[in-house]
């Protein structure tokens, strides 16, 4: 579904992934762990399509199509989804007219009728009760003014509405509660399926209690040092990312 | 200093009063006259504004005063059948509904109706002739001709307008539409006069439209008093959608007295050159007043709002609400002065002018401004301008809308807590509407419009605004 080949990213002129490969399949879950300023969300800005970073050199195909072609929008009616770590607030533009308007234009893409009121509103209800969402936080506007669980649930409930393929959940469990945490988690396993793939990116192993990954990648000043089952993650918060620093550093003589 | 073209233009009117002067005083009172003398003189001391006024620093009236217009004495379009040439669509709803066709009285209604409640709806000339007496105790009492320069020609020249009369304690229910239409072949220049008055626990909803039908030169220089007497809560709607060509400057002065209630929102469609000129005298306590305005401006369009409000008494509330979005090379200049003189303590006073500028090109010029000398208030002003938020748009490209969907969504969603103020939910819907097809490029009275105006003949048009 995914398939990174030597990705090199820079921003205004400072690099920042540093030749990344990865592969990733229907039905699969990755976890994407590493420390602050690895590269970890510039990976997952870069596969969403935001456009302030350079890419230098590689490729990056999604269903067997160069991203680097499709604009933020396109990738995200292909199925792209993005939750980002710092969800933005925009004011006067409610959830539910938002959502409306990126599931009909997601649709007409796809060639389907747009949903209608009624529809739409019953599919909301229903993720709302996934996600465990309050109703009145979809009248209000986008973000704004919400505590820092509820941008995190809403950017879950927006994955459940737009239901991707591919979804990256950039830092989705920085400053939850543990409660808060167990619904995102819910949210992202109640959606997993043979046919979508989710790439989980964390800098604690925590989330990985409750969203089981099928592989685990550490990041580590723009490379993958080490790849892994579960277990890497497990070992990882043990023992540190000194560990595999050394580990890896030592294996490839550096 | 004068330009010489302002001179011209100022000499060629100061003669043109001379010339008409038994014609522009006919059907005026004897004060009135009085008035006219004073405010001539003082328009021939002062002449039109100039930019080193400090209130049009940033709009200048020089390319304007270059053009030769023409001017009306007497009312040419009294039978006229305005449903003919504009229907107006932005509040077609249950009204009671005036049309002035370059700034005369159409007389499709009959001049002057005075309702079962005692409210008196019409022409201003002609009440001059039927009621004098409330003519003399209001008119010219809160325009400050001293101040304004084109408050004083205006209070020379005007003769016909919009009369409005609320005796004591009357709700007027439906809401009261004025129509201002300007279809001229030729420039012309001309002094609309409006006088409204809200007696004790009255109640007036006043829905005010500038239209213009052709693109040709048009020189409007309206003048409004509005009386809120004791307990009177006016709400004032003012929705302008002008030719490129047109001039539109108004000078709405407002008086409230004690526990009165007035807001006041101006909504900007289109226009070429626009003034809008608040000017509130809050001389009673307790009294409240909001103002609120919006303004879609592009290709050179220039749009000015300047608000004087000036806190007389005590405990009284002002509110200022004004935000703007501009593309192309438009520009848009905000000028507001919130006065609190020393006896009008527990004043609140808020005011907030915010921009967005879509282009490079694009100038606004925003001077809020608070002036206090009393101890005990609590004001508060902030101005701003940028560009539509960069992160934001990225994050709703990347729920799969488009980039043109993004930026309009968040130009609406930026223009509606302005329209979200509008009480009616019905005029609410229906500027709401509006404002969304202005934003989304469907209405321009310039581009894409019905009126064919190369044709000769363009009063044969039914205009549909909602398909212009």
């Amino acid at each position: 579904m995914l398939r990174i080949n030597n990705l090199k990213v820079s921003i205004v002129g400072k690099p920042i992934i540093k030749g990344l490969s990865l592969e990733v399949e229907e039905g699969e879950v990755h976890a994407i762990m590493g420390p602050n300023g690895s590269g970890k969300s510039t990976l997952a800005a870069v596969i969403a399509g935001r456009d302030k970073f350079d890419v230098d050199e590689g490729e990056v195909d999604y269903m067997g199509e160069s991203i680097f072609d499709m604009s933020p929008e396109l990738r995200a009616r292909e199925g792209i989804f993005l939750g980002f770590q710092y969800p933005v607030e925009i004011p006067g533009v409610s959830i539910s007219n938002f959502l409306r308007t990126a599931i009909n234009e997601k649709r007409k893409h796809l060639g389907l009728d747009p949903l209608t009121g009624a529809e739409f509103l019953k599919l909301m209800e229903e993720k709302k009760r996934m996600v465990d969402i309050q109703s009145k936080l979809t009248n209000r506007s986008v973000n704004e003014g919400f505590s820092g669980g509820e941008k995190k649930k809403n950017e879950i409930f927006q994955m459940a509405m737009l239901e991707p393929r591919l979804a990256i959940l950039d830092e989705t469990d920085s400053g939850l509660d543990i409660d808060a945490l167990k619904v995102v988690a819910n949210g992202v396993n109640s959606l997993r399926s043979k046919n979508n793939a989710t790439i989980v990116i964390t800098h604690y192993q925590r989330l990985l209690d409750y969203i089981i990954p099928d592989f685990v990648h550490v990041l580590y000043d723009g490379r993958i040092i080490k790849s892994g089952g579960r277990g890497l993650a497990l070992e990882l918060e043990e023992k540190g990312y000194e560990w595999v620093k050394k580990e890896t550093g030592e294996a490839t003589g550096a | 200093m004068e330009t010489t073209q302002s001179t011209a233009i100022k000499d060629s009117l100061l003669e043109l009063f001379k010339e008409n002067q038994q014609a522009i005083q006919g059907h005026s009172t004897p004060l009135v006259n009085r008035l006219r003398k004073h405010a001539i003189a003082r328009f021939r001391d002062n002449g039109f504004p100039e930019t080193h006024q400090e209130n049009w620093r940033f709009t200048d009236l020089s390319p304007l005063l270059n053009t030769e217009y023409s001017f009306d004495f007497s009312n040419r379009s009294r039978n006229m059948d305005t449903d003919k040439i504009f229907t107006c669509e932005v509040y077609d709803l249950d009204t009671f509904s005036i049309t002035l066709l370059n700034g005369w009285f159409v007389y499709k209604t009959a001049p002057l109706t005075k309702l079962p409640n005692g409210t008196i709806i019409g022409s201003l000339a002609k009440a001059m002739e039927v009621y004098p007496e409330l003519i003399d105790r209001f008119y010219g009492k809160a325009a400050r001709i001293e101040e304004y320069g084109l408050a004083s020609l205006n209070t020379a020249f005007a003769q016909d307008g919009l009369f409005i009369y609320v005796p004591e304690g009357v709700k007027v229910e439906k809401p009261i539409q004025l129509i201002n239409i300007v279809n001229e072949d030729k420039p012309v220049f001309f002094h609309p006069r409006h006088l409204v008055v809200a007696e004790k626990d009255a109640r007036l909803t006043l829905v005010h439209c500038d239209h213009s039908l052709t693109h040709n030169i048009s020189f409007t220089n309206t003048v409004m008093e509005v009386f809120a007497r004791e307990n009177a809560v006016i709400d004032h709607y003012k929705i302008q959608n002008k030719g490129r060509n047109s001039a539109l400057v108004t000078s709405n002065f407002f008086y409230q007295d004690t526990s009165s209630k007035l807001t006041s929102n101006i909504i900007t469609l289109n226009g070429g050159f626009t003034k809008n000129l608040v000017d509130v005298n809050i001389h009673g306590t307790g009294s409240r007043s909001d103002h609120n305005g919006l303004y879609l401006v592009d290709s050179n369009q220039h749009v000015d709002s300047q608000i004087f409000i000036d806190h007389r008494s005590e405990a009284c509330e002002s509110n200022q609400l004004y935000k703007g979005i501009l593309d192309d090379q438009a520009r848009a200049v905000f000028s507001g002065k919130v006065l609190v003189r020393r006896m009008a303590q527990q004043t609140r006073a808020n005011q907030n002018n915010h921009n967005i500028l879509l282009t490079d090109d694009a100038r606004t010029n925003t001077q809020p401004h608070l002036e206090i000398y009393a101890d005990d208030v609590k004001c508060s002003h902030g101005a701003t301008v940028g560009q539509l938020d960069p992160e934001a748009m990225f994050y709703m490209r990347s729920r799969g809308l488009g980039e043109r969907t993004a930026r309009q969504m968040m130009m609406i969603a930026f223009a509606s807590e302005v329209v979200q103020k509008i009480s009616i939910e019905a005029l609410r819907d229906r500027i709401h509407h509006l404002v969304e097809k202005r934003l989304k490029g469907e209405l321009s009275i310039c581009d894409q419009c019905v009126l064919h105006c190369n044709s000769k003949e363009p009063t044969s048009f039914n205009i549909d605004l909602s398909k212009l």
